[in-house]
């Protein structure tokens, strides 16, 4: 069975992997080549943290069990001069400003659903993060939270693929030939390449390949923003991020919204986020989004003040109009499945999709119900 | 003329108007950073990178390769 999919982020490299472990004939297509966008422009976050209770947080649940074991055996198994995913559990902590009622209302909530979040006092909180502000008195610690180095995870993924037969083709998708409406090949501008499935992992650019290959799928992109200083001495534990962000990433509202997330990288680094904002795929006006995440920083850790700023990055983020990804067969078309619309969660939910998409074509055991993600459910419906 | 700095511990005497990475490299040493690991030290050479940063007199993140070494300086190595 020759299964096509669009799209070499981290996604549809876990799609590849779990296919390609079925026993599939995988044909991976980009236009740009390897986390060439969306993966290779955002924090690598594997994140419980900011996930309430619901379908979400149960893909997030498995898809952090999911990472630990596939970090593992993508490190160990990987070819020689091939780096590692970088896994790091590092932990996150989600802070304050206010009496920290909401942020304790929201944990006990996740504690319902199985996450793992410690209430902080003062003096445990400055034991995790000691130069976080003083004016910060609240805390919740998520020992879960974790990352990779989105770029070599995806790069690790599609190498594991490939070294089970998985063929990478860098070219455009243009169209898609069917015949009594079911998919059976793919066109691109170097001409057609026959499938018995597609799954269609192109990130912010789903909604338009669903087009191209006959049906529809609403999935926007939405621009995220991170600043990037210097190397230096380690002074960020976890991922830091104040209690602004879980609204944030849940928003309807169209206008920049900005929320702090601090972390340090293996490198010396430090990353500093994030933003929100619907602008299409414009590459324009990012000063007014960079400014105002540099000054919550520095209310968060004052020893930002004096960083020394080494370059800023954006990327698009997949959204969906009702905030989940949209996993599993199309509606309209024969053939044709999705795995997109991730929104900032991509590279978390990245293994467990796979799963799940290797379940919708191949009937491969499903590690949770595929229920809440399918695509044609009624929320995802186009207006 | 020359200048004469301290690099943990060790006094390296450089030439007037060299930079701090020029007076570590005649003194031998080919890395004094290390991140993820790996050594750093100088990449670039022209302040772009930023792998070579030292502190100096206390001030971190320091360019080895821009900053001219300075009688009595003290240079230390950065751990991420």
């Amino acid at each position: 069975m020759r299964i096509i999919v669009i799209g070499a982020g981290a996604v549809g490299a876990a799609c590849a992997l779990f296919l390609a472990e079925a026993g599939a004939d995988v044909v991976v297509i980009d236009r740009g080549g390897i986390a060439a966008e969306t993966s290779s422009r955002c924090e690598g976050n594997i994140l419980v943290s900011d996930k309430a209770p619901g379908p979400e947080a149960d893909l997030a649940i498995v898809g952090n069990r999911a990472w630990r074991t596939l970090a593992e055996r993508l490190d160990a198994e990987r070819l020689p001069g091939q780096p590692t995913t970088e896994f790091e559990a590092k932990g996150g902590v989600v802070v304050a400003f206010g009496d920290g009622a909401t942020l304790e209302d929201f944990a006990v909530a996740q504690r319902g659903v199985g996450i793992r979040a410690v209430s902080l006092t003062a003096p445990e909180l400055r034991e995790l993060e000691p130069h976080l502000s003083h004016a910060v008195a609240h805390g919740i610690h998520y020992p879960d939270d974790a990352q990779v180095q989105p770029s070599l995870a995806t790069q690790a993924m599609l190498a594991r693929a490939r070294h089970l037969g998985t063929e990478l083709r860098i070219a455009e998708v243009i169209g898609a030939r069917r015949a009594r409406g079911r998919i059976v090949s793919v066109l691109t501008a170097d001409g057609g390449i026959q499938s018995d499935a597609v799954v269609n992992c192109a990130g912010p650019w789903a909604g338009e390949v669903a087009a191209l290959l006959g049906s529809r799928l609403d999935i926007r992109p939405r621009r995220g923003m991170i600043l990037v200083t210097t190397p230096m001495p380690q002074r960020v534990f976890h991922k830091v991020y104040d209690a602004d962000y879980v609204g944030a990433v849940g928003s309807d509202d169209a206008a920049l919204q900005t929320s702090t997330v601090v972390e340090s990288t293996a490198a010396g680094t430090v990353l500093i986020g994030s933003s929100r904002e619907r602008v299409g795929f414009s590459t324009a006006l990012t000063l007014p989004p960079l400014v105002e995440i540099a000054a919550k920083a520095t209310k968060l850790f004052p020893f930002l003040a004096d960083a020394m700023l080494l370059r800023s990055f954006f990327g698009f983020r997949p959204y969906a109009p009702d905030h989940l990804p949209a996993i599993g067969a199309d509606g309209d078309v024969a053939g044709l499945f999705h795995a997109a619309g991730h929104e900032g969660a991509g590279i978390g939910l990245a293994p467990t999709t796979g799963e799940l998409i290797a379940y919708a074509v191949l009937g491969t055991p499903v590690p949770l119900d595929p229920t809440p993600f399918l695509p044609t459910r009624s929320s995802l419906a186009a207006a | 003329m020359s200048v004469c700095i301290r690099f943990d511990g060790e006094e390296l005497v450089g030439r007037s108007g060299q930079t701090i990475a020029g007076v570590l490299l005649v003194a031998g040493h080919r890395s004094w950073r290390t991140a993820a690991g790996a050594e750093r030290g100088i990449f670039c050479g022209i302040g772009i990178c930023q792998d070579c940063i030292v502190t100096v007199n206390s001030i971190e993140g320091v360019r080895a390769c821009l900053r001219a070494a300075c009688d009595g300086d003290i240079v230390e190595r950065e751990v991420r």
